[in-house]
């Protein structure tokens, strides 16, 4: 089981119930569970997308974008329309949904029926990643026992409104992750992205407007009605409202799960929150938001976490997950170990991903085992920058961008490397640059 | 009473399939839930559990197939009674996670996706599972275990054997 962390410098706003048996329905109502929702009944769908617009929320699966606005874009007919939770959370170095899941269940649904409220849906889904079917039995429990409430079904808090939920995990599949590849999964697909236009707010699930938000976005809804917008942005930056559960894993010596505001600086979160390099070591790097955002060197980690920031300096907040790596890390391995996961991850559909980090990865393999020329550094970067929005979903970026930067601020790495490593004979042959690369295996 | 007349799963699970097919606004949105479910009671996706779904939701054993080899937990041969997945992805990396991989395929002289000869254990390389703040972490079947060293893996092997583990259900 997970442990629990704390540092004085969290504000809990969504881990406030972590770790107090709010899985317990009881509980969370104690805790000023479901309030929120009846505020959001009381005061209608306009006030809600009102305050969370005030709020400044900007979703946390990744993108960034601002719920409110995303709420406010589902059109006013009279379609079926769809709240879908993204619970899939598969990007490395990600695990802060797991914990919401795993100590604050009824947050997920009560955040879930507000989204409903706010777009005129009577259905939601909350859909997890398979290897969290344990976490499942927890969410499954806490639907049943709003249920048993009268708080789901049929006229809500005697609103007149009825709303279901429907709680189900994937199987194993980064990809479904991508929400249009999440709703294919949901309607029992492949997990394979669609083209856009049109986007989910205006044919969706099953073909009616659909809101698709990460998890942690979704619980953030019912402690910014409670709180009010403006209160809630005041806790984070500029453009950038509210706090975040920020996951800090690797060499640090306090791994784990922080709420922290939004524009906290990395470089204390790493120092003071997490307790800095584990045994003392030398910082090396810090891959900033799970393993698709471009690589920190040391010198470029005292910034804001949030998304503005992190994007002028060239990298991305994406998901919160920080990861930290101390000087004993092998670059050449570590870049090996990222782009081995999205080539295993990509769905094959377009040609640049599918075959770009086929490739990216056969030749990484190949230098790390000792048989690079230096040329391959060159290949590598070549063939990741033009993979860069050649592709229909963002897997593609997510593969290039921390690929570019790998090669770019450990050029002389790489390069030594493949100098001290030079043995006889290549283990798969390759053609010079020019000539190349890619597409021809 | 079953839909099926001659379901090959339990009364249990013939009444959860019942129910899973009328809960969406279409039926073929029960798929991926029944895949896994059928995994848990009968071990793997067999041919039969193709055919009986396919049957069940009304659509083609193709389809049923096509959907299968998409996702990297179903599987369409049996695993061990407790399957053993090491993460080694970055953040697991980080902290041991290979070293853990060559611990358990020493311990239990098997390698990726192989089970052992007893049938008790199957270990399998995987993508990162989401529990990267406790790095390294492994599941073994849905359950995680995380934070662990070789040493500390073996006493999750010793709680297994000693029938401490919980099964899939
Ligand atoms: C390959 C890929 C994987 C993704 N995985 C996830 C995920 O696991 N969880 C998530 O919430 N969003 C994920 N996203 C982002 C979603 O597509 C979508 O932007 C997000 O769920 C929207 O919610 P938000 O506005 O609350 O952030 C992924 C995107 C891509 C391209
Ligand atoms: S970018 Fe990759 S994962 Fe996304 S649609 Fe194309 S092939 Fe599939
Ligand atoms: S990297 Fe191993 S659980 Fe995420």
């Amino acid at each position: 089981m997970p442990a629990l962390v704390s540092h004085p410098d969290e504000v809990r706003v969504l881990s406030k119930r972590f770790g107090q048996g709010a899985t317990d329905i009881d509980k969370y109502i104690e805790l000023d569970g479901y309030k929120a929702v009846q505020l959001g009944i009381a005061n209608g769908p306009q006030w809600i997308i009102d305050t969370m617009k005030a709020s400044g929320l900007r979703g946390r699966g990744g993108a960034g974008f601002p719920t409110g606005l995303k709420w406010s874009f589902v059109p006013k007919n009279d379609k079926a329309k769809y709240v879908l939770v993204n619970g899939d959370e598969s990007e490395p170095g990600t695990c802060k949904d797991h914990v919401i899941f795993l100590h604050d269940p009824h947050s997920v649904i009560e955040g879930t029926m507000i989204a409903g409220l706010a777009i005129g849906a009577k259905m939601g889904f909350i859909y997890l990643r398979g290897e969290y079917r344990y976490l499942l039995k927890i969410m499954e429990k806490a639907v049943a026992d709003a249920y048993a409430k009268g708080y789901l079904g049929k006229n809500i808090f005697g609103s007149g409104i009825d709303f279901d939920v429907i709680t189900q995990t994937g199987a194993g599949a980064y990809e479904v992750g991508e929400e249009s590849a999440l709703m294919e999964s949901l309607e029992g697909k492949r997990g394979v992205p669609r083209i856009k236009p049109p986007f989910p707010a205006v044919v969706g699930l099953y073909g009616g407007p659909t809101v698709i938000n990460n998890a942690e976005t979704i619980a953030s809804a019912p402690p910014i009605l409670l709180m009010g917008g403006e209160a809630y942005a005041k806790l984070g930056s500029e453009r950038n409202g509210g706090t975040r559960l920020f996951g800090i894993s690797g060499h640090v010596e306090r791994p784990g799960v922080y709420e922290l505001p939004m524009g906290y600086n990395l470089k204390k979160a790493i120092y003071d929150v997490a307790g800095g390099i584990k045994n003392g070591k030398k910082l090396k790097a810090v891959v900033p938001g799970g393993s698709s955002c471009p690589v920190l060197l040391p010198e470029e980690i005292d910034v804001g976490l949030d998304f503005d920031q992190m994007g002028k300096a060239g990298t991305m907040l994406g998901s919160g997950g920080i990861v930290v790596l101390d000087e004993s890390v092998s670059i050449v391995e570590f870049a090996l170990r990222t782009i081995n996961f999205y080539q295993h991850e990509s769905c094959g559909w377009c040609i640049p991903c599918r075959e770009g980090t086929d490739w990216i990865k056969k030749t990484l393999t190949r230098v790390h085992a000792g048989g690079g020329n230096k040329k391959d550094v060159d290949n590598v970067q070549y063939l990741a920058e033009n993979m860069l929005g050649r592709t229909f979903c963002p897997l593609g970026d997510a593969a290039a961008m921390p690929t570019i930067a790998f090669v770019k601020k450990f050029r002389k790495e790489f390069e030594e490397y493949i100098e001290g490593k030079r043995v006889e004979h290549p283990l798969i042959a390759i053609k010079p640059l020019g000539e190349l690369v890619g597409a021809a295996h | 009473m079953s839909e099926v007349a001659n379901t090959i799963f339990t009364p249990e699970t013939a009444a959860r399939f019942d129910h899973l097919v009328t809960i969406y606004p279409l039926r073929r949105s029960a798929l991926v839930p029944m895949l896994l479910y059928a995994q848990d009671e009968v071990g793997y996706i067999s041919d039969a559990v193709v055919t009986e779904i396919a049957q069940r939701i009304g659509i083609f054993e193709l389809d049923v197939r096509n959907v299968l080899s998409y996702y990297s937990m179903l599987r369409t041969k049996p695993a061990g009674k407790y399957n053993v997945q090491v993460c080694t992805n970055i953040s697991c990396m980080l902290r041991g996670g290979y070293e853990l991989l060559d611990h358990c395929k020493k311990h239990l002289g098997i390698g990726h996706k192989e089970v052992t000869a007893d049938g008790m254990f199957s270990l399998e390389e995987v993508e990162c599972i989401g529990a990267c703040c406790w790095a390294p972490a492994v599941q073994v079947n849905y359950d995680f275990h995380d934070d662990l060293t070789p040493a500390k893996m073996d006493t999750v092997f010793e709680m297994y054997r000693s029938g401490q583990g919980k099964d899939v259900k």
